[in-house]
């Protein structure tokens, strides 16, 4: 039998993160996860690793470990992130640079440590989350869009620098799931937000999983530097 | 799991040759790098280009992580803002993970 994929997520412990853990551990895959906190998942074929994202020295030794104990690197997942929804004049410094550090310092500091991980096979493939909240430019999102629009920014031209190494990076724009990040979002806007798709209704995780599996397939090597938005955003 | 190897400018050295030999590999013959203290690994006197570099960095510090488990950042802030670059030649990149090495305590 071939080896088992070795994937990174990150941000396990709950929401997307945690059901892509419990997804690609179930079809026999080998998954490194993280999170601030310590996870109450276990399986045989996943490691849990407690650290914030943006903590380089972890991060590094995270990789270590999936070096060690894989010797490769097949996928990341960089889910990973926090959201806060607010008036622009209303939103404190400490809380922009919060997103600012989680959702874009910490996705590409993940990046590059796994494409050096990644490289020396020759192959390797990292997903990235951005948001339809970028595409809809949304009130009261603005920090959070914009971090967002980093990572695309950064998705994209990452796609180029690594495609050398035989790495392809993508991102994948959620519309809102019934998660934790948006739990504060009040119904109203969140209807609103969901009127503007072309197919109106929530985001399940079997469409996250469905853009994810497509970007990380071998057959996918020509794919690289695309973000796909979900819900029919364009 | 081999035990680690002590860490010194012997063994670091040797580590950046191993290093030098694996992209040599992908270098043709007129630009192969020799493995000697004085080497010139970035600059004008370099066999190197710019994305020949990089894969060197990167190469030599997954290679410190294998053979010595440390997990350094080899282009980290002081190494690109230094005016004289410690990645000019075997001599002074070895003597700068001695240096980070000191620093994080890991040696």
């Amino acid at each position: 039998m071939a080896d088992p994929r070795v994937l990174v997520i990150t941000g396990t412990r709950k929401g997307i993160g945690r059901h892509l853990t419990e997804y690609y551990c179930g079809i026999g895959d080998a998954v490194v996860g993280c999170s601030r906190e310590a996870s109450d998942w276990r399986h045989p074929s996943y490691v849990h690793h407690r650290l914030d994202v943006t903590a380089e020295a972890d991060v590094k030794k995270l990789f270590l470990d999936v070096s060690r104990r894989f010797g490769r690197l097949d996928v990341l997942i960089n889910n990973a992130g926090v959201a806060s929804m607010n008036h622009c004049l209303l939103t404190p410094l400490a809380t922009a640079r919060k997103l600012v550090d989680t959702n874009f310092l910490g996705t590409f500091l993940f990046c590059r440590e796994a494409a050096k991980l990644m490289q020396r096979k020759s192959f390797g493939r990292i997903v990235n989350f951005a948001t339809v909240a970028t595409k809809l430019n949304l009130e009261g999102e603005a920090i959070y869009a914009a971090t967002k629009a980093a990572v695309e920014s950064l998705t994209r031209i990452l796609a180029r620098e690594l495609a050398p190494c035989g790495i392809t990076v993508n991102a994948v724009a959620p519309t809102p799931v019934q998660t934790d990040l948006i739990r504060t979002v009040p119904q109203e806007k969140i209807e609103a937000l969901i009127a503007r798709q072309a197919i109106r209704r929530f985001g399940e995780f079997r469409d996250i999983v469905n853009v994810v599996d497509f970007f990380v397939r071998p057959e996918s090597d020509f794919v690289t530097g695309q973000v796909i938005y979900l819900g029919g955003i364009a | 799991m081999p035990e680690p190897r002590a860490i010194n400018q012997d063994s670091v050295r040797q580590v950046l040759f191993d290093t030098i030999e694996e992209i040599n590999e992908t270098l043709p013959d007129d630009r192969k790098l020799k493995k000697q203290s004085e080497t010139r690994l970035f600059g004008r006197d370099s066999s190197l280009d710019s994305l020949g570099l990089v894969n060197l960095i990167v190469a030599f510090e997954q290679r410190l992580a294998d053979e010595f488990g440390l997990a350094l950042t080899l282009a980290d802030e002081k190494a690109l803002s230094r005016k004289s670059s410690p990645f000019r030649s075997v001599d002074s990149f070895t003597n700068y993970v001695l240096e980070l090495v000191e620093q994080s305590g890991s040696g």
